[in-house]
Formats: C-alpha cells, structure tokens, sequence
C-alpha cells in the first residue's frame, strides 16, 4: 500500500494505526507562528467504529490502508457466515462473520444491497442502506380509525429487528424503516 | 464553471479594507510613521520552524540569477530603518511561509508589524490592546505568564519539569506517538493542543515570559519567580493566536550566536541552512534602539470581525485558487 504524509491526510483516505484500519474523518495543521507543526487529526477505527483523535508531527508518513467499499446483495447465513455477492456481474462472493455483521444484523434481508467494507480482501464491515422495507411478522392487532393520533407500539419484523409503529400498523404490512435512527417512516408504498 | 470566483464576500471585501483604514488612523494619530521594505531579500529567517520560499532574481538585463527570498516577516529590514534613525514606524505587508496551509493558515497572508522605540514591553501590550479595542469590541486583556498558563490548565511546571517527563506527559495529553522530539517542540505542544484552545476564551490573553529557548529575536531577563525568560507575548482572542511581541534583542554578537545556532539545528535537522542577514548584524553593532516591536496576523483579526471559521472566508483567492 501506499503511504501518506500526515500533513497530506484528508477527510476519507483509509490509512492503518496501531494495526487497525481507520478512515481519516478531519485532519487540521496546528502551527504556532514560532514552533513545530503538527497535524491534529480525527479518524474513526474500521473495526471498532470508535473516533480517535491523534496528533502527528507534520510530514510524518503513515501507511494507507487497503479497505475497499463495495455494493452486495446479502444471500443467506449459514449460522456461522454472512454471505453477500458482488452487484458488478462478477458474481462474486464474500463471507462475513458476527464482527463484520455487529448491529446491521437486524437489517439483513435477501436480495437487499448492502455496502461491504472490504479490509485486505475480507468484509471488515456491512452497512444498511438508509432506509429499508420489512415485513411485520408480531404486533399486537391493529386499532382501526387510530391513523393519525400520537400512540406507538412494538413490532417486530423478519430481520428480528423492533421498531416502534403507529397504533394502525397490521401483521403482515410492509414498513419503510429509517436504518440509522431505526425509526418508523411510513407504509411501504404498494 | 464558478472556480474563478473569490471565495470572500462582498462585505468581507469591505470589512478589510475598512481594516486597514482603522490601523493608518491609529498610528497617524500616534505619529508612527507607515513604511514599505522589501519582500526579497537575499537574506531570510534563520528560524528552523520557518520555511521561506525562494525566488531567481535576474537584478539586471544579464543572464546570471540570485537566490532571494521572499521574506517570513518584515522584521529585519525594519530594524534596520530603526538603526538608520526612522524612529516609530509600522507597515502592513503580504508575508509568506512555505507549506502552512489550513484553517487559520495560507502560505501568503498579511501581517501589521510595528516598532515602538523607548517603548517597554508593557507600553507595547497596552498599544496593543487599545488597537484591538478600536477594532473588534473593547478587550481588557488577562496578563498570563506562560508557566501559569501550563500550572493552570496541564498542571506541570514548564521550567521545573525533566525532559522525560516532559515527553511522557506530552505524549498522553495529545495523544502523540510520532517520532521523540526537542524539548521546546514538546512544549509547543502542549501549548497548541491543550492550552491554546482555552487562552482568550471569553478575555482576551496575553501569554508572556515564554522559555528563554524560545526567545528568537527577544531579550532574555529573569522573572520574578527566578526563571531565566525571554521578553516576550503573545495575544491569544477565542483560541486563536493572532500577536507576536518582544522586548527586541539590540545585542549584534548574541543575535549572530542565534543565527548560527539556528543554522546547527537546521543541518541536525536536514534542513538547508539560511544566509543571517549581515545588514541586519551590522545595523545592530552600529546601534539599534531599544525598543519593543510586533507582529499582528491581520487575515486573523478579520476572522475575528467578521466570525468567518476559516481563512479562506478573508481571502479573496487562498492559494488554492491563486
């Protein structure tokens, strides 16, 4: 892999510290008018998604990191492995384990593309699109008439994931989900 | 296509032209004379912090080129107007400094610099702060001396503490793992990353009494707790540092001591060695005025104004698009 001057560092470049692959999230040059400079930078770790603020000597050089962002359609789960394809005609496949899968677990659903975050070659990380339809398969029955006063309730959907959903909401309907807040949006549209 | 375009506001525009108008009624009213020096020099700072950027000067219709600089600060010829017998003068001029480019940095920016002969350096803080207050907003300016600075807010003494130490310390409060470095360049960060951004927060700040290493161009005396320090401040306002004062350095032997020490760290370093200024030596052994001189990064006091949060908001072209 390449490597990078510290001073040159920008917002999205992938570079490994401390053996983890982390994405350069602000990077700013500290430099009193007499004295060193130095990079002040924000990154966030690949693997744990925690930020961490570093403070590097200007022109230090730090290695890039081969991650890769790629859309897949998410297939099956073999209990041990999340396996995903390539949406570039290549067909190719990728096997994600519990790690790579963490929180987005709950929005896995067939034939939906996910953006698989490659770390030399393996997935590192799987993440959502924004907003997502399921399918409710529990919820307590629907209160007809209810459509627009404030009341929510627990459903839970194929995914497994819970989300609370208007009073009016069915077994069986079809829900658009916000996957980043895992907040109700609305009924699908049919 | 929009790239062309400056990336300052009209209002902007205005607000620093209104600026420097404001700056030449100050010092009219003072009787400090405005002065122009030249931005070449075939001399430049010494200082291995600084990186000057040169330029091949044909001085005639021949085919031979020199090597000048373009200057980091207008400060040596400036000295030697003072050692001519100009007596107060300022000047408001571009000043450059290779690879600083940022938030609150461009390579090319502009910098009011004046000289107050018979002036202590606190006559020069106050001259300061009545600027500032005609300026921005009326500032009553804390005085904090740079090891209170350091005991208030790291708690460890910058005078007092080993070198080890030091480094360890440095290393945890700013989450640095990068190559072991001087003394002075530990210091240094401690001060950006854990202090700067707490000084002139709500009060303006005045940070003085800096280490005697860090003296540059500065007399060095001893403080009222015993240390040796170097005669100079610095103006902190919301963080940002914008005023770098001294209490001028008028010794032409100690002052060619520094240019060669700077030039021994620089070949440590790696770094090419810059050319002192002979003019500037020879005007301090023919006599310098005592006096006490400043430089205010003018791009910064207009953020200030104007509330921009980067630099390029007061520039008309940042390098970028120059």
């Amino acid at each position: 892999m390449a490597s990078y001057s510290t001073s040159d560092l920008r917002s999205g470049l992938k570079v490994m510290l401390d053996g983890d692959p982390c994405a350069v999230v602000a990077n700013e040059l500290v430099k009193p008018g007499k004295g060193q400079a130095f990079s002040r930078t924000k990154l966030r770790n690949l693997r744990s998604g925690r930020i961490w603020e570093r403070t590097f000597k200007s022109n230090e050089s730090v290695e890039g990191a081969d991650v890769m962002e790629y859309d897949m359609e998410y297939l099956y789960t073999d209990g041990e492995f999340w396996h995903f394809m390539m949406t570039d005609g290549s067909f190719e496949q990728h096997a994600a384990d519990e790690t790579a899968v963490g929180e987005s677990i709950k929005w896995l659903k067939e034939q939906e593309v996910y953006v698989v975050t490659l770390f030399n070659g393996a997935p590192l990380s799987i993440d959502p699109p924004n907003f997502i339809e399921l399918e409710v398969t529990e919820t307590d029955p629907g209160l007809k008439g209810d459509t627009a006063q404030g009341g929510t309730k627990p459903a839970t959907f194929t995914t497994g994931a819970t989300v609370n959903v208007p009073l009016f909401v069915n077994i069986g309907e079809v829900l658009r989900i916000d996957t980043r807040t895992g907040e109700y949006v609305s009924r699908a549209k049919s | 296509m929009t790239g062309w375009r400056a990336t300052c506001s009209q209002s902007n525009l205005k607000t620093r032209a209104e600026l420097y108008a404001q700056v030449r009624a100050f010092f009219f009213a003072r009787d400090v004379l405005e002065v122009e020096t030249p931005l070449l020099s075939v001399a430049s700072a010494t200082d291995p912090q600084l990186e000057s950027i040169s330029a091949l000067v044909r001085t005639n219709m021949g085919a031979t080129t020199e090597k000048f600089y373009l200057h980091t600060s207008p400060e040596f010829p400036m000295k030697r107007l003072l050692a001519s017998g100009s007596g107060a003068i300022y000047q408001i001029c571009k000043t450059f400094r290779n690879g600083e480019s940022g938030r609150k940095h461009n390579p090319e920016f502009t910098m009011l610099e004046w000289y107050r002969p018979g002036f202590s350096l606190a006559d020069l803080m106050q001259e300061l702060e009545l600027l500032m207050s005609q300026i921005l907003e009326p500032i009553s300016a804390e005085r904090l001396s740079y090891r209170d600075a350091f005991l208030r807010y790291v708690q460890l003494d910058p005078f007092e503490i080993p070198d080890e130490q030091l480094a360890l310390k440095a290393k945890a409060l700013a989450a640095y793992d990068g190559p072991d470095m001087c003394r002075d360049d530990y210091l240094n960060l401690i001060l950006s990353i854990c202090i700067e951004p707490y000084l002139g927060i709500g009060r303006a700040c005045f940070l003085y009494e800096y280490p005697p290493s860090q003296a540059s161009l500065a007399q060095v005396s001893l403080s009222v707790t015993g240390h040796l320090v170097a005669q100079r401040f610095e103006l902190y306002i919301q963080g940002m540092e914008l005023a770098n004062g001294y209490y001028e350095l008028t010794d032409a032997q100690e002052q060619a001591r520094r240019f060669e020490q700077d030039n021994c760290e620089r070949q440590n370093l790696n770094l090419p060695t810059v050319p002192p200024d002979k003019h500037l030596l020879a005007a301090m052994q023919s006599g310098l005025p005592a006096c006490a001189g400043l430089a205010l990064g003018l791009d910064r006091v207009l953020m200030l104004k104007t509330g921009a949060s980067s630099i390029d908001e007061v520039l008309s072209f940042p390098i970028a698009k120059a």
